[in-house]
């Protein structure tokens, strides 16, 4: 089959930071914060790339919307196996209130656009925890979705699906052109090789504009604040089983 | 005098606005019970003020119907049934929701942040060209809600300005609705046509005694310093003792030793039980997101420095081979 797989990666805080809120709660502190691709996303370009390589697909074109420095994470893609890349450019008072109906809407455009028979995301980024673009992308161009996938396999122009549920697994079947998510146990996305880094560097990405594909970015959610959760108060460390099992019979958990 | 004047009149306006709110709760269900979730889902509904009306999509609705017409709090019940519902497909259901929204002009539209909530109700939103919030866990107002960013580290406060607002509930954050004492009147609805894009093929459950591990009193939990999937019977000795639910890490699922439905995390289930036991966890952010709003936290660990202490009631450091088998016996 030559078809094209579109795969939209987000750069995020990198998972093993831990966050700080701004003092004046209108946020987290980004600046100087490592940042890396959301590991939802590198599922999903390692799952593109392991079709390509299994000939299912033809061409692997990686999409992420952002500021300038989203093309490192495009890069990245580039360097995993991804063949090019779009960057979405976004930024300042747009990209402080992008969210996954903005990114759906310009995901189903560059669908359209590049005629795409597979668009596969991430089933959520690590940031804003929505887990709705995937859905949202498949509603927009009325595709069906294969959500929180832990296996793919692409048969004629159908994709059987496994899907992680609340109480195991399902099993689905759905036509192509179709939107999957990845979740965790799809794969073991791979490192990027120096070699592979370098030759990612020729690799093509385009710049387009949300305007170019015709969506309008106004969003209607306001944050109104962000906070530090509640803090728990300090424990106590116990000697030994007995020590521990009087404890919670006196506390009443047992 | 102006004032007062103002104020009542101000009153008033509230008052037949909050008339004017309705929510539609859409009802999780396997064709025979009810998934628990949609009752806390009832009551995060019930406090947005206006009338409540669930709908119950499947091939076979009648006992679920049965049920949630005593729950207290739900209105009216819309009954859809239909061999095209197998396996509660999104593509499917999401023309229904949508046929309804267009009959009765819902103020918000709710589910259960579950599996099933979090795949259907984005594609709804998107349908209505509207943005979605996912797993609140507090209603401040009719269009301002309160819900985690970063696993669970900050607490974001959105206000909706949509004309429909689309939310998915955390279970554990709204207590469940209760299951006797409603009256609600039913209807059916008149599902669309097939839509024929998907095929639901079939289901692997874990089979377990034990009670369910999101709305479970108690939680036993292990990770990696399990070391394999046969010690993970020490946990399941332990948790019938307590008659608790087991859980695990991604680590634990990772390496296999349990199945990845027991997942306790950011990405995995949010629990918030009565007493959480973490064995063998180290206590990594993404795990902490989905158990640190337990009552009691115990921890066992040979580690002394490991995270999972700073959020622990009680904390015992020692080998798990030897502590988890000894607490199991006190138990007795």
């Amino acid at each position: 089959m030559s078809s094209r797989v579109l795969v939209g990666v987000k750069r995020v805080i990198d998972y093993a930071v831990k966050i700080r809120v701004k003092p004046d709660r209108s946020g987290v502190v980004t600046d100087g914060v490592k940042h890396s691709m959301n590991p939802f996303c590198e599922i999903a370009v390692e799952e593109a790339v392991k079709l390509r390589e299994k000939k299912l697909i033809k061409e692997v074109v990686v999409v992420s919307c952002g500021p300038q420095q989203v093309m490192e994470t495009i890069r990245t893609a580039l360097a995993m196996g991804a063949d090019r890349g779009i960057h979405v450019e976004v930024t300042g008072k747009e990209y402080e209130t992008l969210g996954p109906l903005q990114v759906s809407k310009i995901m189903a455009a560059l669908a359209k656009k590049e005629e795409a028979k597979l668009v596969i995301l991430g089933k959520q980024a690590i940031d804003d925890d929505c887990n709705q673009t995937g859905q949202m992308t498949a509603a927009l161009l009325d595709w069906p979705q294969g959500t929180f996938a832990s296996e793919v396999t692409i048969d004629g122009d159908k994709i059987k699906i496994v899907r992680e549920i609340d109480g195991g697994l399902e099993t689905i079947q759905i036509n192509m052109p179709a939107v999957v998510t990845a979740d965790l146990r799809l794969n073991t996305p791979r490192y990027a090789t120096l070699p592979n880094i370098m030759k990612a560097k020729k690799k093509k990405i385009a710049n387009v504009k949300p305007a170019d594909l015709g969506v309008d970015l106004t969003s209607r959610i306001e944050t109104v604040s962000v906070d530090d959760p509640p803090q728990r108060l300090a424990g106590v460390k116990v000697e030994t089983v007995d020590d521990l099992v009087a404890k919670l019979k006196e506390a009443g958990n047992i | 005098m102006l004032k007062t004047l103002n104020r009542t009149n101000l009153r008033h306006l509230t008052g037949l606005i909050q008339r004017f709110q309705s929510t539609l709760v859409v009802a999780e269900h396997n064709n025979d019970t009810l998934i628990p979730i949609t009752l806390n889902t009832i009551t995060a509904a019930t406090k947005l003020g206006g009338e409540v009306t669930c709908l119950i999509a499947g091939t076979n609705c009648a006992k679920v119907a049965e049920q949630l017409s005593k729950v207290k709090g739900v209105h009216k019940i819309l009954v859809a049934q239909n061999d095209a519902f197998k396996g509660a497909l999104p593509e499917e259901l999401t023309p229904l929701i949508l046929a309804t929204q267009k009959q009765f002009n819902f103020t918000h539209i709710c589910a259960g942040a579950s599996a099933f909530g979090k795949n259907l109700l984005p594609r709804v939103a998107a349908k209505l060209d509207v943005a979605p919030i996912s797993d609140i866990i507090e209603i401040k107002s009719q269009d301002t809600f309160v819900r985690t960013i970063y696993a669970g580290n900050a607490l974001s406060t959105v206000k909706c300005n949509e004309s429909v607002k689309i939310l998915t509930v955390r279970g554990t954050s709204f207590e469940p609705a209760e299951v006797e004492g409603g009256s609600a009147t039913s209807e059916e609805v008149s599902p669309s046509s097939p839509v024929g894009v998907s095929v639901w093929l079939e289901q692997s459950l874990s089979k377990s005694d034990r009670p369910d591990l999101a709305s479970a009193k108690v939680v036993v939990s292990g990770g990696r310093g399990l070391k394999s999937g046969d010690n993970f019977k020490l946990l399941y000795d332990l948790a019938d003792k307590l008659n608790a639910a087991v859980g695990a890490s991604r680590a634990a699922v990772d390496a296999g030793y349990v199945p990845n439905d027991m997942q306790v995390g950011q990405t995995g289930k949010i629990v918030a039980p009565e007493l959480y036991i973490a064995v063998g966890i180290s206590g990594a952010i993404q795990h902490l997101a989905g158990m640190k709003d337990s009552k009691t936290i115990v921890a066992i660990n040979k580690d002394p420095e490991a995270p999972i202490f700073q959020v622990a009631d009680y904390g015992l450091i020692a080998d798990l081979f030897k502590a988890v088998p000894e607490l199991t016996a006190a138990l007795k």
